[in-house]
């Protein structure tokens, strides 16, 4: 909580509020200040079974923002997005190496408890996930197993609000105790997303959230990333560099299980460093 | 005889074959691709032609021979030997003629009989040359008329391709024919005996005697066909093994998807799937040889009086049977819930049993149920175990220390010893085959209706 209070003072950095008719420049600004960091990656490597997936990734992540991780097919973004909420270890076989903190607390070290991790760490996935249970049940499920809810209002209001955020309230308040499954592709996907932020996550992974979703729906999801870095710490997966573009500050660029080169998305994008980070967003590859 | 003519029609397809292989590849050379069939086809089409006529003729002929053979027979005895005799007097005429002729003979046949036994064979044997001359020539002149066919725009495919499907009709209406006859005798006999015995007393009699003698008009009055301690027997024993089953298979199977590793499940799922292979009739030496006097000491010392083949052994073993059902397809009910639904859990801080337990069990659920209803068919319908392990009388009770019987257990013994087919004893069991038959049906339907809706809502 304490650092969503934080937040007052960052918002001028950031220049205007959030907004969908935000422009490219205004959003990538180099000049703007940067963000405490949330999260940083040292030496990270990733091994399923023999294979080295990922190769020494140093990565930081500022807090209230929304950091893009592109690359051509395989490289290893969703690898290193599930290292940051440990999904990896549902993955028979896998082990991670360096040191990731959160906060400053090495998520990786024995002591700590995935689930309390996964509390605080959020994560949307590529194809919209809804449970088999009513809305209202879905965005629930979070906020009660962790006992985030003190009785039944308390419940709603996390629900009301989660959907608020999540821009579908309009759409389903209706039919709250109807399946999440009979929504539509982008309604559930926003669904998901509220199923994540009910449980006040501090950072929010997602995994290629609009690759499933025709053009509009897409639109909406990103509007509402935009609007979600107001409070929350991202990190988006995604394939399309115009949407890199357009919904966030700092952009990482992997290939071959290497983090090539990282950076504000203005400078990714108009002036990279590395040969191999011009030809993939210049098309050449990938 | 018979033999020769199936192998000689072999051969002349397998000739066939290659005779039509050939001109095809012949055509090929010829004019290339304008040949609308490959060689292969050429070739099949050929022998098709070749085997199959000649086939069904040698077949045909050999279920007619002995047909025509003995109405000569009978044609060519003297008239007082036949004329206003009983077909079963006739039957055994010919029989006795049969046996002269091969050489069988028990008492010192008349010398009408020993003639006719001469004429016998010699016709026999006239008979089987006759079919194996008409087999090949029938097989030789299709061979001509199929050459002759073929030529490169000859669909020679699209012929075998017909035969092909022909053929897969044919084997699948056999099928349909062989269940839909079995029924039919099911049914047939079934209502036999309930013209006999009241279907009323059947269904809701509490008296179940059938074996003592029965003199024909006693039958319906004693009212010793009542059914319903053997479908209580059957329930009773049907229902410990799921209440053993059902658990143990449940958790096994949770406990092979989400928390063994792999090297765990990589024992046990075979163990599990062994268990599966044991012949029903090893439970059923399990049952009577150790489980059931376990119990019984058991029961005596804690000075309770248990039955030496009490419904909870049998039903006990019987659960064992059908744990790996249960497990194995609620294993697959669990794979099949999409990973991501996992991954949403856990994502969210879920720990692995309440993942378990409020999202995959749940969205398995129905699969599950599905597979609970087909072991329960399986545990009804089953019967080694229950003939070795249960009683033979049929209480009413509900107490699985006593001794109860099931309906397939009744079946066997209707059926054994000294029956004849028409008394109500024997009909019985066909009428208790068709309750079991419409039981076990039934619950397959459903649940394969469940299982298969399930399926859908993932797809
Ligand atoms: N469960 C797994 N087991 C073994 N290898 C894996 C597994 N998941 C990913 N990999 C391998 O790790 C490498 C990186 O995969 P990853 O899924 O992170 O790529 P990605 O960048 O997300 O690709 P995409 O853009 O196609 O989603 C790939 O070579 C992949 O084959
Ligand atoms: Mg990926």
């Amino acid at each position: 909580m304490k650092t969503r209070e934080m937040a007052t003072g960052q918002d001028e950095g950031n220049g205007t509020p959030a907004s969908s008719g935000r422009s490219f420049a205004e959003n990538q600004r180099l000049d703007r200040e940067p963000n405490p960091l949330k999260a940083t990656a040292r030496d990270v490597c990733v091994f399923y079974g023999e294979k080295q997936a990922l190769f020494d990734v140093n990565l930081d992540v500022e807090d209230r923002s929304v950091t893009a991780l592109i690359g051509p097919s395989g490289c290893g973004k969703s690898t290193f997005l599930r290292c940051l909420n440990r999904m990896n270890d549902t993955i028979a076989g896998t082990r991670v190496t360096g040191r990731i903190e959160l906060d400053g607390r090495d998520i990786y070290e024995p002591g700590l408890d995935v689930v309390e991790l996964r509390a605080r760490v959020g994560m949307v996935f590529q194809k919209p996930n809804p449970f088999p249970k009513s809305i209202f049940d879905n965005v629930a499920y979070g906020a009660r197993i962790h006992g985030l809810a003190g009785d039944k209002s308390d419940l709603e209001e996390i629900v009301s609000t989660s959907l608020q955020k999540a821009s579908l309230w309009n759409e389903v308040k209706d039919r709250l105790h109807e399946p999440g499954t009979g929504l539509s592709g982008g309604q559930q996907q926003r669904l998901c997303i509220a199923r994540a932020i009910a449980v006040s996550p501090e950072l929010i992974l997602m995994d290629e959230p609009a690759s499933a979703l025709d053009p509009i729906a897409t639109a909406k999801i990103e509007e509402l990333i935009d609007e979600l870095k107001e409070n929350y710490c991202i990190v988006i997966v995604t394939h399309s560099m115009q949407q890199a573009a357009r919904v966030s500050q700092r952009t990482a660029f992997f290939h071959l299980g290497n983090l090539v080169e990282v950076g504000p998305t203005e400078q990714i994008f108009t002036n990279p460093q590395d040969q191999r980070t011009l030809d993939y967003i210049t098309g050449r590859f990938g | 005889m018979a033999g020769y003519a199936f192998l000689a029609i072999a051969v002349l397809s397998i000739v066939a074959y290659f005779i039509g292989q050939s001109a095809g590849r012949r055509f090929q050379a010829q004019v290339g691709r304008e040949v609308h069939s490959l060689p292969v086809y050429h070739g099949a089409f050929v022998a098709v032609w070749v085997g199959i006529p000649a086939l069904i003729l040698v077949l045909l002929w050999l279920l007619l021979q002995g047909m025509v053979i003995n109405q000569l027979l009978l044609a060519s005895l003297p008239d007082d030997m036949t004329n206003g005799v009983s077909s079963a007097r006739l039957s055994l005429l010919l029989s006795e003629i049969h046996n002269v002729a091969a050489g069988r003979i028990f008492t010192e046949p008349s010398p009408a009989i020993v003639e006719a036994a001469e004429r016998y064979a010699v016709w026999e044997r006239i008979a089987r040359w006759a079919m194996l001359v008409v087999g090949l020539s029938a097989a030789i002149v299709a061979l001509f008329v199929a050459r002759s066919r073929l030529a490169p725009r000859f669909r020679a495919r699209n012929g075998f391709e017909l035969f092909v499907s022909g053929l897969m009709i044919a084997c699948s209406v056999a099928a349909i024919l062989v269940t839909i006859g079995i029924v039919a005798s099911l049914v047939f006999e079934a209502m036999r005996f309930f013209a006999i015995v009241p279907p009323t007393e059947f269904f809701f009699g509490l008296n179940w005697e059938p074996q003592m003698p029965i003199r024909a008009d006693q039958v319906a009055g004693a009212g010793a066909f009542g059914a319903i301690p053997i479908f209580v027997g059957t329930l009773l024993i049907a229902f410990i093994a799921m209440l053993v089953a059902t658990p143990i298979g449940l958790f096994a199977a949770i406990y092979l998807v989400e928390y063994a590793d792999s090297r765990v499940r990589n024992v046990v799922k075979p163990l599990l799937e062994i268990l599966a292979g044991i012949p029903t009739v090893v439970y059923g030496f399990f049952a009577v040889l150790t489980v059931a006097p376990a119990v019984r000491e058991a029961g005596s010392a804690m000075g309770i009086a248990v039955s030496p083949n009490s419904a909870l052994a049998a039903g006990g073993v019987m659960g064992i049977m059908i744990l790996p059902f249960i497990s194995s397809l609620s294993d697959d009910a669990l794979k099949a819930v999409p990973r991501a639904m996992r991954d949403g859990a856990l994502a969210l801080g879920a720990t692995r049993a309440e993942t378990m337990m409020q999202v995959l069990l749940p969205a398995a659920l129905p699969g599950i149920v599905g597979g609970i209803l087909l072991a329960a068919s399986r545990a009804i319908g089953e019967t080694m175990i229950v003939v070795m392990a249960a009683g033979l009388m049929a209480t009413l009770t509900l107490n699985p220390l006593d001794s109860v019987t099931t309906v397939t257990v009744q079946i066997v013994t209707l059926l054994i010893g000294d029956t004849e087919f028409d008394s109500p004893k024997t009909l019985a069991a066909f009428a208790l085959g068709l309750v079991l038959f419409v039981v076990t049906l039934s619950l397959n339907i459903v649940a394969l209706k469940i299982v298969q809706r399930y399926r859908e809502s993932y797809e």
